[in-house]
């Protein structure tokens, strides 16, 4: 039985910061591709994105029919979602095992939840 | 006849008992749905003791019992149609059904504790969920042992289970790199379930006292499971070496016995000469850890008891080797006092003085009362005992610490 999980990459101001400093963006992009690489050659993985970073985020909300947008992302927490990946797993220790070889697992951290398959029609 | 139907009752209640985690195991490896498997046994277990008074007990009763499980689960499952979860099931019974291997009934119960002690699951959830799908002990029994309102467990229970369903924990044991850390969760489990610090002067909680023949069961069960792990046998060795204590340890008044002062023809020879055994076996494999040392340690203490040599020095030793093993504040508590006994009163009081978050913990008090009384100061010692008496729930543990146990002689 194959479940699905998304992992969720959490990123702290830290690993953040490497993309944009030269000496350090390589280093964290070819972890990234190696890391995606291996993902999508095992055949497990559905589907997933990085994000471009928190502060491009927009947050609306709705309240009394009136919309409330706001620059930013929803919580202003250290460490911030930089993307997802949906994989297919027979179980939590296989979603576990691949969410500990992600590179921000040690600067960051990745959150793993179960999927709710469709809903019967 | 009705001889016959109560040995057929008891018949019954023994199947359950020595088949409820196995069949557990089986019915819930492929669904992970605990609960639904919990249901589907009980309505096994309802139909045997209704049936086999009237027909005899089955030829392989564990068999009949697996059947009736997996026709009321199927059924069960059934008539949960809208879900799709259920259609899941229903095909995964099917294939249960066509897999000849699980029908020699193999057993699965090491998988299912190494599932109730993942570490996706609330660490406080863990040996109860353990000691209920293992050995079939209902939430009540275990609330009560583990101090907690029978609702409150309850809940614990149903949301650990409904955590492995949905969280798609497995039913698997874990890789060979991992298995040191995740066997470490399982003793730690039974520990838990045995309740802690027996020799402590004052540790015994009487309550906590009621589980102590379940997990040794279970320990038993993890060693024949898992015979090659030594800290298997370790948990083993001292539980038994602990248990073998336990008509010592009271007197018939109820008053708390220590160790110094028991009387060791009351000592069970048969859990000594167990604990030994697995001791021994331990050893061999040389890879000493946390429960080898503290069983190492309650051979000592036997050994001094019996034999009437002086093993202090050893054993403060040996508290050195499990401090660096399991720097708790029980251990490091019971170092001082050990180093103390070895005549080092003085180096034990800072020690003790040292340990931090400690002004509610009892052992601490009673602790500090046969140190400060080893260091000849006897006001302190009866102050701290008193101290430790008001901490503790236990008549027989009060009594004790007013009346100067922390002494030694009459």
């Amino acid at each position: 039985m194959l479940m699905q999980y998304m992992l969720q990459f959490r990123e702290t101001p830290e690993e953040r910061a490497k993309p944009t400093d030269p000496a350090r963006a390589g280093a964290y992009w070819v972890g990234w591709q190696a890391y995606i690489g291996a993902l999508a050659q095992s055949g497990t993985m559905v589907g997933g994105n990085v994000l471009r970073p928190p502060e491009t985020a927009t947050t609306l909300r709705v309240e009394n029919g009136t919309r409330h947008v706001v620059d930013g992302p929803f919580a202003d927490t250290k460490e911030q979602l930089a993307g997802f990946v949906i994989l297919d797993v027979p179980d939590l220790d296989a979603a576990l095992e691949w969410a500990s070889r992600a590179p921000c697992a040690s600067g960051g951290s990745v959150e793993v939840r179960p999927v709710l398959p469709p809903l019967a029609a | 006849m009705d001889e016959a139907r109560r040995d057929t009752t008891a018949q019954a209640r023994l199947a359950a008992r020595e088949s409820y985690g196995k069949l557990l195991a089986i019915l819930a490896a492929r669904t992970r749905d605990v609960a639904a498997a919990e249901d589907a046994l009980a309505d096994a277990f309802a139909a045997a003791l209704a049936q086999w008074p009237e027909d005899g007990v089955p030829s392989n009763p564990v068999g009949w019992l697996l059947t009736v499980a997996r026709r009321s689960a199927g059924h069960a499952a059934a008539r949960r149609q809208t879900a799709e979860r259920s259609l899941a099931m229903v095909q995964m019974l099917e294939d249960e059904r066509n897999d000849t291997a699980s029908d020699g009934f193999g057993d699965d119960r090491l998988k299912l504790m190494f599932t109730c002690t993942h570490p996706a699951i609330a660490a406080d959830a863990q040996a109860p969920l353990m000691l209920q799908t293992v050995l079939g002990l209902d939430a009540t029994r275990i609330a009560a042992s583990f101090l907690v309102a029978p609702a409150s467990m309850g809940q614990r229970l149903v949301r650990a289970k409904r955590r492995i369903r949905d969280a798609g924990i497995a039913f698997a044991i874990p890789e060979a790199e991992d298995i040191p850390v995740r066997l470490s969760a399982v003793l730690s489990a039974i520990y838990a379930a045995y309740g802690t610090a027996w020799d402590d002067v004052a540790g015994a909680d009487p309550r906590l006292a009621g589980l102590a023949y379940e997990a040794i069961w279970l320990a038993r069960l993890t060693v024949q499971l898992a015979p090659e792990q030594p800290e298997a046998l370790g948990l083993l060795a001292m539980m038994l070496h602990c248990e073998a204590r336990r008509a010592a340890r009271r007197g018939p008044d109820g008053n708390f016995i220590p160790l110094r002062d028991q009387d060791v023809s009351l000592w069970s020879r048969d859990m000594m000469a167990e604990a030994e055994a697995a001791l021994r076996a331990a050893a061999r494999v040389s890879q000493p850890g946390r429960f080898q040392t503290e069983a190492a340690i309650q051979s000592l203490h036997a050994q001094s008891r019996t034999t009437g040599e002086r093993l202090h020095g050893p054993l403060a030793q040996l508290y050195d080797v499990l401090a660096g093993f399991a720097p708790t504040t029980g251990v490091l508590v019971a170092r001082a006092v050990a180093l103390a006994e070895n005549g080092e009163a003085n180096v034990a009081l800072s020690q003790l003085d040292a340990i931090t978050g400690a002004e509610t913990y009892q052992p601490w008090w009673a602790s500090r009362a046969r140190i400060l009384w080893l260091c000849g100061q006897e006001a302190a010692a009866r102050e701290a005992a008193s101290r430790a008496a008001a901490l503790s729930s236990d008549p027989g543990i009060r009594r004790f610490l007013l009346a100067g146990g922390y002494r030694d002689g009459p």
